[in-house]
C-alpha cells in the first residue's frame, strides 16, 4: 500500500443521478386542478390535492401516456400494468402524509441515455478525452405526485403553497455509470432534449421543472468495491450540477488523500459560495412502509395507453441528424446543432425544403449568422423560413457574394423585406461579368506594383491585397472567386 | 296525523297526495327527536331550521321528495360539521358534498342531522365516540352496536325515517341487528366512497338503515352507481332493486355455513336464526349446508388489513391544514405528536399503531402481505359456496346488545362482535341484516343474508320474503 497521498488521477469517480421531471399535463396527477406554474398561492387547489377528509385520487391518463412515451424514447422495458403505491412519511408539504408513487412495479425499467457530443458543455466538446455516444443506463422510470412548496419567513413562521401539490412528476433513476461532472452535465442536457422532443416537459431546471439529486462516490482506480457515496441536493441548474460535482470530487479526494474516510451524508450545494455543506448524516434508510394504493385500481398499459404513447414517438435527435445530413447535405456538426433544438430543426427544414441542394447554405446562415447574435433561450428567427431559403439561393447561385449576403441578412431583419427585394433596392447584384472584372483587375495591378512584385517573387498570398483593392474599386460587388482567378491569370502571364 | 313511524313509501304517498307538507314532516320528526334523543343520544348535530328550509324547497315529484334522511357523521355534507366523532375534527366544516349526498339531494331528500358513531368508524358499540355513547332504543343501558350506532338507534327508535351509515367490518349490519332495523352493506364498488372519510379503503362502503327491506332497496337505487371521482366504484348499471323484491324464495337455494353456528353464540340468537331458516324452508327454499373453511382467520386478517390502511388514511390529521392543532408547539414533531395524541381516542391510536407495525420494514411480508393472501382464500370460500347456493343465511351478531361498558376493557372481546360480518367486507360481497326476533328480555336479534358480488337483487328478494311473513319489522321500541 502506497504511503504517498493519492492524487486526483488515482481516483475513479462514480456518479448516479436521480432526476424528477414535471410533466406538462393540463391537470394534476390525481385531480382536475390546473397544472400551471405561477398563480396566486393556493389558487390551484381542491379537496383532493389538499388531502381533505373523504377525498379520493383519480389517475391522470395523459401523465401515464407521457411517461410511457418517455420510456419508449429511452429504450426502456414497458410494464404491462400501471399500479400505484403509498409512500408513507410525515411532512407539512405532504397533504395526506403519504405520497402516491410507484414502488415495485414502475412503468419503465432499464433503458439508457446516450451522451451525444453536443450535449456536453462547450469546453468538454473539444476535449479529446470525452467519450462519444457513451450510454448511461437507466434503472427505472416511475410516476408519482409532487409535494407542496414550503416557504420559511423571517418571523419564524412557515407557509405552504399547495399549487404544486399533486402535480405529476416522473422520476428517472440512472445507474452509477457517469464518471465525471461533464458526463453528468451531458446526461441532463440529453435528457432535457428528450423531454422537449417528446413534448412531455419543458425541463427547465431553473423553473424547477426538472430537479436533480446526485449520488457520488470515488474509489481508487482499479478498486472493485464502491466508495461511500454522498448525496448532493439543492442543484438548480445543469451547470450548477457540474460545479457541485467538481467541488465534491475535490472534497472527497481531499478527505481520502489526507487519510480520512467519507461518511455517508446528504450535502447541500451552495452555488453562491461554491461549496457543499452537510445537511444530514444518512444513518439508515427511512422506512416508508410502502403498500399498494387501495384507492386506485391497477390499469393495463397494453389496452391502449401504450399504443397512444407509441403514436406520439417523435423522430429522435439521432435519427433526425442522419436524415438532415442525407437529405440536405449539411455537415454532421451542423446536423447535430440543428437536431439539438427540435423547433430550430423544424425551421431549417421549412427553409431548405424548396431546394434541398442549398441545405448547407441555409444552415450556414441559420447557425453562423442568426444564432451567433440571437439572444434568449433556444431562439428561432422572427422571419418566415422562406427568407433564409431565398437568401441561400441568391448566394449559392452567385448573384451575390458572401459580403453582400451578410448585408442582406442584416437588412432583412431590420426592414422585414425579402432578400430579392433588398438586393434590387441596394443595388447589390454581384458583378460576374468578366470584362468588367478584367478592367477592375487591371486598375488594381497598375496601382499596386509592390504586391505584383511580391506575387511574382513567389508570395502567392500577395494576390489577396490585390483582390481587396478590386473589391474596393467595385464597391464590394465583384465576384471574389472570379477576381481571384483573373488576377492570378494576369500576374502569371 | 303523526308521520314519524311511517315507512318511506307511506310517507311519500301522503306527501304526493298533499295530505302533509315536507315542512310538517320535518317538524314532527324534530319533535320526536327532542322527545327521545336526550335518552338515545343518536344525533350529534341537527339544524332544524336548515332542514325546514330544505323541506320548503323539496321537489315532491322526485323519488325521495320531502323525505328526511339522517347522515352518519363520517360522510361529508357541504356546510355541515364533519367530526367523525373525533376531537381532532372538532369544528371542521365540510367544503363539499359526498357523491351520495349529491344523489340524495337530486332525489329530493331532505338532509336531517348527523348521527353518532365510533370515532373514525372504529368500534362495535359507539362507545368510542368522543362525544359520548348512544343508547339502544330497546334498552337504554345497552349499546346500539357500532360503528354506525347513532344511525341504527335513530331508525330503530323512530327518530329517523332512514339513515346513511358505513360498513367496514359490520358497522351497518351489526348495529341494525341490535336495534331491530334493516342494515344493508352493498357490494364493494357499488356505492361511491367519494366524500366518505376513509377508514379502510378496500373495505369501506356506504349503506343504509331503514325499517323495511323495500326502503333499503329504494335507497340503494338512489345512492348506487359509478362515480368518476371514485376509481374503485364500478361502472355497472344500477338495477331497479324495488322491482325484483316480490319474487319469493321458491326454488332458491339458501346456504347455511356451518362455521357460523359455533359455540359462543347466544342460544336465543341461534334459535331465532334457526327458526328463520325453517321459515324459508316453509316458503319453498332449499336449505343447503355449506362450508366457509377460512372463517376462523377473518378477524385476524381484518385487523391487519384495516389497521394498515387506516394508519395511512388517518395520517392526514396532523393539524397543518384543518381540524384541531395543539397549542404552542415547539417544533413540527411536537405539533404532530401532541395534535394527534390529544385529538385521537384510545381505540383509534391502538389501530394506527397496529397498522403502522404491520406495514413496517421486516414485518410487511409476515403480516400485511400474508393477510392479503389469506383474504383471497376467504373470498374463494364464498365464490365456491355461491356455486351451491344463491344466498347465505347466518346470525348477524353472536349476541344481542351487551351493556354499556361491558366490553370496553377488552378490545379483543369487542372485536369478536363482528365475527359474522367481517368476512363479507374482506370478500367485497353484499350483506343485509334484518330483524328476526327478540330475546326473552326483548332485545333484538338480527338475521344476516349474504349475497355474491352484485347479488343485491337476490339478497333483497330473500330478505323481503322473510320480512313480509313475520311481525318483527312492525315492532316499536318502548321509548
Amino acid at each position: 500500500m502506497s504511503t504517498t497521498p493519492l492524487t486526483a488521477a488515482d481516483y475513479e469517480v462514480v456518479i448516479g443521478l436521480e432526476v424528477h421531471c414535471q410533466l406538462k399535463t393540463n391537470t394534476k396527477m390525481f385531480c382536475g386542478c390546473k397544472n400551471e406554474f405561477g398563480g396566486a398561492s393556493n389558487s390551484h387547489v381542491c379537496p383532493v390535492c389538499l388531502g381533505l377528509p373523504g377525498v379520493l385520487p383519480v389517475p391522470n391518463e395523459e401523465a401515464i401516456v407521457k411517461t410511457l412515451l418517455t420510456g419508449e424514447m429511452l429504450g426502456c422495458q414497458i410494464a404491462t400494468r400501471c399500479k400505484f403505491d403509498r409512500k408513507n412519511y410525515f411532512y407539512p408539504d405532504m397533504p395526506k402524509n403519504y405520497q402516491i408513487s410507484q414502488y415495485d412495479e414502475p412503468l419503465c425499467l432499464g433503458g439508457a441515455v446516450t451522451l451525444d457530443l453536443l450535449a456536453y458543455p462547450k469546453d468538454a466538446q473539444k476535449d479529446p478525452a470525452t467519450v462519444i455516444d457513451k450510454p448511461i443506463r437507466l434503472t427505472r422510470i416511475h410516476l408519482e405526485e409532487d409535494v407542496a412548496k414550503s416557504f420559511h419567513f423571517d418571523d419564524g413562521t412557515s407557509g405552504i403553497d399547495f399549487n404544486r401539490a399533486g402535480t405529476p412528476l416522473m422520476e428517472i433513476v440512472s445507474e452509477a455509470d457517469m464518471a465525471s461532472a461533464e458526463e453528468a452535465f451531458a446526461y441532463l442536457s440529453a435528457l432535457k432534449q428528450i423531454f422537449v422532443y417528446g413534448g412531455v416537459s419543458d425541463a427547465d431546471m431553473e423553473k424547477g421543472q426538472m430537479r436533480c439529486d446526485v449520488n457520488i462516490s470515488i474509489r481508487p482506480r482499479g478498486q472493485k468495491e464502491y466508495g461511500t457515496k454522498c448525496e448532493l441536493k439543492n442543484l438548480n441548474s445543469i451547470s450548477g450540477v457540474r460545479r457541485a460535482i467538481k467541488y465534491e470530487i475535490a472534497r472527497q479526494i481531499d478527505v481520502l488523500g489526507s487519510g480520512g474516510t467519507i461518511r455517508q451524508e446528504t450535502r447541500r450545494w451552495d452555488d453562491d459560495k461554491g461549496e457543499t455543506t452537510l445537511m444530514r448524516v444518512k444513518e439508515k434508510a427511512h422506512d416508508y412502509r410502502y403498500f399498494p394504493e387501495p384507492d386506485i385500481q391497477a390499469v393495463r398499459t397494453d389496452h391502449g395507453l401504450y399504443d397512444r404513447a407509441k403514436e406520439r414517438m417523435p423522430e429522435l435527435p439521432s435519427a433526425k441528424k442522419v436524415r438532415l445530413t442525407e437529405k440536405f447535405g449539411v455537415s454532421a456538426y451542423q446536423a447535430g446543432v440543428l437536431a439539438a433544438d427540435a423547433a430550430l430543426a423544424d425551421y431549417f427544414e421549412k427553409a431548405a425544403a424548396p431546394k434541398p441542394a442549398n441545405g448547407a447554405a441555409v444552415a450556414n446562415f441559420l447557425l453562423n449568422d442568426f444564432l451567433a447574435t440571437a439572444t434568449g433561450e433556444n431562439p428561432i428567427p422572427s422571419l418566415a423560413p422562406h427568407f433564409f431559403g431565398e437568401l441561400a439561393e441568391l448566394s449559392a447561385s452567385g448573384q451575390i457574394n458572401s459580403k453582400q449576403a451578410k448585408e442582406v441578412f442584416a437588412q432583412m431583419f431590420v426592414t422585414g423585406r425579402s432578400p430579392a427585394v433588398l438586393v434590387a433596392e441596394l443595388g447589390l447584384a454581384q458583378v460576374s461579368d468578366v470584362g468588367a472584372l478584367e478592367a477592375f483587375c487591371d486598375q488594381a495591378i497598375a496601382a499596386n506594383p509592390k504586391s505584383v512584385a511580391d506575387f511574382k517573387a513567389g508570395k502567392q498570398n500577395a494576390v489577396n491585397a490585390l483582390k481587396g483593392q478590386v473589391m474596393k474599386l467595385s464597391k464590394g460587388t465583384a465576384n471574389p472567386q472570379l477576381v481571384g482567378d483573373i488576377l492570378v491569370r494576369k500576374l502569371s502571364a | 296525523m303523526d308521520t314519524t313511524s311511517l315507512t318511506i313509501p307511506e310517507l311519500r304517498q301522503k306527501l304526493s297526495s298533499g295530505a302533509i307538507r315536507p315542512r310538517e314532516v320535518v317538524d314532527q320528526l324534530a319533535t320526536r327527536v327532542a322527545d327521545v334523543d336526550p335518552k338515545l343520544r343518536a344525533y350529534l348535530q341537527l339544524d332544524v331550521e336548515k332542514a325546514r328550509t330544505a323541506a320548503d324547497a323539496a321537489d315532491i315529484t322526485k323519488p325521495l321528495g320531502g323525505v328526511p334522511i339522517a347522515i352518519k357523521d363520517v360522510i361529508n355534507v357541504q356546510g355541515d360539521p364533519c367530526t367523525c366523532a373525533s376531537k381532532i375534527l372538532d369544528g371542521y366544516i365540510a367544503p363539499y358534498d359526498a357523491t351520495v349526498i349529491t344523489k340524495l339531494r337530486e332525489a329530493g331528500a331532505v338532509l336531517f342531522g348527523r348521527t353518532n358513531m365510533d370515532e373514525f368508524a372504529m368500534g362495535s358499540s359507539t362507545e368510542n365516540s368522543s362525544w359520548g355513547s348512544t343508547r339502544n332504543p330497546w334498552d337504554l343501558d345497552r349499546i346500539p352496536g357500532g360503528s354506525s350506532g347513532g344511525s341504527a338507534a335513530a331508525v330503530g327508535g323512530h327518530e329517523a325515517f332512514a339513515a346513511l351509515g358505513t360498513d367496514t367490518g359490520g358497522s351497518i349490519r351489526q348495529p341494525a341487528a341490535l336495534c331491530s332495523c334493516v342494515g344493508l352493506k352493498p357490494t364493494y364498488g357499488r356505492v361511491s366512497r367519494y366524500g366518505l372519510t376513509a377508514f379502510a379503503s378496500s373495505l369501506d362502503q356506504i349503506g343504509t338503515f331503514t325499517k323495511t327491506v323495500e326502503e333499503a332497496a329504494l335507497l340503494l337505487e338512489i345512492i348506487a352507481g359509478h362515480d368518476p371521482r371514485d376509481n374503485t366504484s364500478i361502472d355497472r348499471p344500477v338495477p331497479k332493486y324495488t322491482q325484483s323484491l316480490h319474487q319469493g324464495v321458491k326454488g332458491l337455494r339458501l346456504g347455511v355455513p356451518k362455521e357460523y353456528f359455533i359455540k359462543g353464540i347466544d342460544p336465543e340468537v341461534e334459535k331465532a336464526v334457526r327458526d328463520a331458516i325453517d321459515e324459508y324452508k316453509k316458503q319453498g327454499a332449499e336449505i343447503v349446508e355449506v362450508s366457509l373453511p377460512h372463517t376462523q382467520y377473518a378477524v385476524a386478517v381484518y385487523y391487519i388489513i384495516a389497521t394498515a390502511e387506516c394508519s395511512a388514511n388517518l395520517a392526514r390529521f396532523d393539524g397543518v391544514r384543518y381540524g384541531k392543532r395543539a397549542q404552542n408547539p415547539k417544533d413540527i414533531l411536537d405539533m404532530y405528536g401532541r395534535t394527534r395524541a390529544e385529538g385521537f381516542g384510545a381505540e383509534v391510536k391502538r389501530r394506527i399503531i397496529l397498522g403502522t407495525y404491520v406495514l413496517s420494514s421486516g414485518y410487511y411480508d409476515a403480516y400485511y402481505n400474508r393477510a392479503q393472501k389469506v383474504r383471497q382464500l376467504i373470498g374463494g370460500d364464498f365464490r365456491l359456496a355461491f356455486e351451491k347456493c344463491d344466498a347465505l343465511l347466518t346470525p348477524t351478531s353472536p349476541t344481542a346488545a351487551f351493556k354499556i361498558g361491558e366490553r370496553t376493557a377488552d378490545p379483543l372481546q369487542m372485536y369478536l362482535a363482528d365475527i359474522f360480518t367481517i368476512a363479507v367486507n374482506l370478500a367485497g360481497i353484499c350483506g343485509v341484516s334484518i330483524p328476526c326476533g327478540f330475546t326473552t328480555n326483548k332485545l333484538p336479534i338480527g338475521l344476516q343474508i349474504i349475497g355474491p358480488k352484485w347479488g343485491e337483487e337476490t339478497m333483497l328478494r330473500v330478505a323481503h320474503a322473510y320480512e313480509q311473513a313475520t311481525p318483527w319489522h312492525k315492532e316499536k321500541p318502548p321509548l
